[in-house]
């Protein structure tokens, strides 16, 4: 009785809009790689951690107060007066650092076996653009607690605009809306940080996954699940039923339905990083000093810098790459220049073979040294300047940059394994 | 499409004209949104000059005062250091200030109106943290060079007149600001001598 109620009313929206195709389409004959790893578990990790970002944040704001005078005391509302406050508080603090978390591993992933590869040039953009723009959010968001850290990051970070020639000074003005930074930089920070940045990312996040399903997921062997039409026998087809968006286009072999295959892989995942989440958030929830940093529990004060200041520890591989450059314009080109050539690597990778399983010992070597850099770059970039520091500093940064001009030059006519035909049982 | 009764040419002339006042129409409603980001009427205002009491100063002491929301470092120089600072001119990125970072009045070996009072704006020219002062133990910094300045967030260094060292990220020297006396003991931040 009841299913034939539902069964009625989805006929009734079916027909004025195609809810169940979307769904099919999307999730329950979405044909997936049947081998997907734990590190396909990423993407919908992060997708977990907007979500609690997005819903935590909008409960914050109804408490919080986006003032030059107000917004310190007003975060010790949330933790001391507000029921739960602290939670909500804990939950989206500790969300900014799983966010990036989960989006390195992601973006890992995609190096690893080669997911950025033609035809997926636009997804990795897409990807790309999302991490930029979670950069900007984060990086405003940082500055609404309005504590000594809060200031003197956004300090120098506004500071790097200055670095364009000709108009950079009066670009950072602009940027501040005043002569130093005041409750006019906090106020716009925070409009960017609760609409304009979230709906951004929300955008490029579905444009993302649109262009995910119009190529397909690649995985760990880097092997194409689609083969052209008719080329498969029969038998071997895979036995599930896919869309016909894929379906009537291409054989598909060694797949499954993402939903219920994924869906429940996922919810493993899920249990798992939220065990871990949790952990932080209740044990550690300043995760040592690094997720929130001591100066930031005071007031922030334009006349005293803190003794020692660093960016929060997702931004400490850029944050070296600029600190080791001993040149104001050509540290900020040297930072924003890490980013972009993360945005050409399609291009960079002149390669055919995706997966580093098939590729050249070179590569593997390549991809280690990079993976080692970019850990090395981000724990220097907590740390103090000193001329030891500065020095690995620059050496990590050469390995940074060193993976991408060696990649364009081996990848051409590299040395790689044969790749299969078929994924294999 | 090409037997259905259109004047082409009238089209295209009508879709270019609607796209160039359209494209005029957006360039000018992005205006106010871009302005309203400049500094307001209010932030422009809050700019006066301050006064500070350097007469209780103590030979080789640093004090701050508040100018335009910006920390001002003001320092009383003993005749030694003030001697020593020709010393190292040649480990310095602009030792005769000839980039404008300073009004023409301090335009000189000390930086300053007077050679005993360094008045600079306590802002990294890198980007934009506030150096400590090392009185004494600058020469774990610069060999050589007992005091100075330096920035802890990328490691800038500045000598006593608050020139920048060379092989630093910092480009320029620390910013004198304008500033006059009023008597011996009274300094005046924001405003040079005679035009009060």
């Amino acid at each position: 009785m009841l299913m034939k109620l539902f069964t009625d009313f989805m006929g009734w929206v079916d027909k004025r809009l195609p809810v169940t195709d979307a769904w099919n389409k999307h999730l329950a004959q979405y044909p997936a790689p049947k081998n997907f790893n734990f590190w396909y578990f990423f993407g919908s990790l992060a997708m977990l951690v907007l979500v609690n970002q997005i819903l935590t944040g909008i409960w914050l704001t109804m408490n919080y107060e986006p003032s030059g005078d107000g917004a310190f005391a007003s975060i010790e509302y949330i933790m001391r007066d507000v029921d739960f406050g602290w939670l909500l508080r804990y939950m989206h603090s500790t969300g900014a650092s799983a966010f990036f978390v989960v989006v390195y591993m992601h973006m890992m992933r995609g190096l690893m076996y080669g997911s950025y590869q033609k035809p997926r040039e636009l997804l990795w953009i897409f990807g790309m653009l999302i991490f930029l723009v979670l950069m900007a959010e984060a990086f405003m968001g940082y500055l609404l607690p309005w504590g000594n850290m809060s200031y003197w990051g956004a300090q120098v970070i506004i500071s790097l605009f200055g670095a364009v020639p000709i108009i950079g000074d009066d670009l950072t003005l602009w940027i501040r809306g005043d002569y130093v930074i005041s409750g006019a930089t906090l106020n716009r920070f925070f409009a960017l940080h609760v609409i304009a940045m979230p709906l951004v990312l929300v955008i490029l996040v579905f444009l993302h996954i649109l262009a995910l399903h119009e190529v397909g997921s690649n995985n760990p062997e880097g092997i194409d699940i689609k083969k052209p039409k008719g080329s498969v026998k029969p038998e071997e087809l895979s036995k599930f039923t896919f869309h016909k968006q894929y379906s009537e286009k291409y054989d598909i072999v060694d797949a499954v339905p993402f939903h219920p295959y994924y869906s429940v892989k996922d919810i493993m995942g899920v249990a798992g990083f939220l065990f871990l989440f949790c952990w932080v958030m209740f044990f550690a929830p300043e995760g040592g000093g690094y997720f929130m940093e001591a100066p930031n529990f005071t007031p922030a004060n334009g006349l005293k810098t803190p003794e020692h200041i660093a960016p929060v520890w997702y931004f400490g591989p850029f944050y070296t790459i600029l600190r080791v450059v001993p040149d104001k314009l050509l540290g900020a080109v040297a930072m924003f220049g890490a980013i972009v050539m993360l945005f050409a690597l399609p291009w960079f990778d002149r390669g055919t073979v995706k997966s580093v399983r098939y590729r050249s010992k070179l590569h593997l070597v390549n991809l280690i040294q990079f993976a080692i850099c970019f850990v090395v770059l981000g724990a220097l970039g907590t740390m103090p300047a000193t001329p030891t520091a500065n020095l690995i500093g620059v050496i990590a940064s050469f390995g940074y940059f060193g993976f991408f001009i060696a990649l364009w030059f081996y990848s051409k006519n590299e040395n790689t394994k044969p790749v299969p035909e078929r994924i294999a049982d | 499409m090409s037997n259905v009764p259109v004047n082409n040419g009238r089209r295209r002339f009508l879709t270019a004209a609607t796209a160039v006042v359209g494209g005029v129409g957006v360039v000018g409603a992005a205006v106010p949104f871009i302005a309203s980001w400049n500094p307001s009427a209010r932030a422009k205002a809050a700019g006066a000059p301050v006064e500070v009491n350097v007469g209780k100063i103590q030979p080789g002491q640093l004090i701050r005062a508040e100018w335009r929301g910006k920390p001002v470092y003001v320092v009383r120089r003993t005749e030694k250091t003030v001697s020593e600072l020709a010393k190292h001119d040649d480990q310095l990125r602009d030792p005769n200030s000839e980039k404008a970072q300073q009004p023409e009045y301090a335009t000189n070996a000390y930086r300053s109106i007077k050679p005993e009072f360094l008045v600079a704006l306590g802002v990294c020219t890198h980007l934009g943290c506030a150096p400590t002062h090392h009185g004494g133990d600058f020469d774990q910094f610069v060999e050589g060079v007992p005091n100075g300045f330096f920035c802890p967030c990328h490691g800038s260094k500045f000598d006593m007149a608050g020139r920048v060292f060379q092989g630093v990220p910092a480009p320029l020297n620390l910013v004198v600001p304008e500033h006059s006396f009023v008597n011996d003991d009274t300094l005046l931040i924001g405003v040079s001598q005679g035009d009060a």
